[in-house]
């Protein structure tokens, strides 16, 4: 229920900082055009607030209501990591829409969002399918293989 | 093309960065919104609920702003069906494949000085002024 509460303040602020409008983005992104820099006080604010919750959440032993912090998963730099940013940087540029204002814009009922939006859940659930898919490919050869 | 508005940049952030403590710190959860969307689509039994109460209060929050202060969502970039549409699909299959967007990597994985995520915030960015710069050029008469 306090997931709610968070989702609503996520909200509030990338509405509040101007990610929701991509010329802001675009602005912030195009280096020719006329340079907008809000969108780097907005990571530098998000950034100093999120360290401290870190650095308070480093004396608790377990969150409030969760069993236990999450500890990072991976430390490897490969492939898909840099490829995958690289796609979404692109994509990113284009449109000027990053995942939460996407969502945020669509519910909001920003025409661009209407189609952007879909796409991008289209997108993330197609490749979570085919990625699926060839990963079990890929087991089935190993076991073979062995 | 825009101005430069620090104090709700400031606020906005402050709002963005205090959204994913309380998931963190309440819920030990880290707000990435890709991989929250990407849960949800999967329907994740353990974390579905939280990632859909989040997006819950995310939809209420925007369809009330869209009213007491339309002009947050205003799009003054002008692009083709065609190019929204590739664009969301490009966002949607790199967040996946790279495993975060500006939130996860962005946000919640430079603050704890992750190698993966600055990497990976270091090569959105630099593609996103890419893409954007050519985008300016090549499809403003779009």
């Amino acid at each position: 229920m306090l997931a709610f509460v968070a989702g609503a303040l996520f909200c509030g602020g990338v509405s509040l900082s101007g990610m929701t409008q991509p010329g802001k983005v675009v602005g912030f992104l195009d280096v020719t055009g006329d340079f907008d820099p809000s969108l780097a006080l907005v990571m530098v604010s998000a950034i100093a607030v999120y360290a401290t919750a870190l650095a308070v959440s480093r004396r608790l032993r377990a969150p409030l209501l969760g069993s236990a912090f999450p500890s990072p998963a991976s430390t490897e730099i490969d492939g898909r990591l840099v490829a995958g940013a690289a796609v979404f940087g692109v994509g990113w540029g284009l449109a000027g829409f990053c995942p939460g204002p996407a969502i945020a814009s669509l519910a909001a009922g920003a025409h661009t969002a209407l189609l952007f939006t879909p796409s991008m859940l289209a997108g993330m659930a197609l490749f979570q399918l085919v990625d699926r898919r060839m990963g079990r490919e890929d087991e089935t050869r190993n076991r073979a293989a062995t | 093309m825009s101005h430069f508005t620090p104090w709700s940049a400031l606020g906005g952030g402050a709002l963005i960065g205090l959204a994913c403590a309380l998931l963190l710190l309440v819920h030990g959860k880290v707000a990435g919104i890709s991989g929250i969307c990407a849960g949800f689509l999967r329907f994740d039994r353990g974390d579905f609920a939280w990632r859909a109460w989040f997006l819950a209060g995310m939809v209420v929050t925007a369809v009330v702003l869209a009213r007491v202060m339309p002009g947050a969502y205003v799009n003054s970039v002008p692009r083709s069906t065609g190019v929204l549409i590739a664009a969301g699909l490009l966002v949607g299959v790199g967040t996946r494949l790279g495993n975060g967007c500006t939130s996860g990597h962005g946000l919640c994985g430079t603050s704890r000085l992750s190698k993966r995520s600055i990497v990976a915030t270091v090569v959105f960015m630099l593609l996103g002024m890419a893409s954007a710069t050519v985008a300016a050029r090549w499809l403003v008469h779009a």
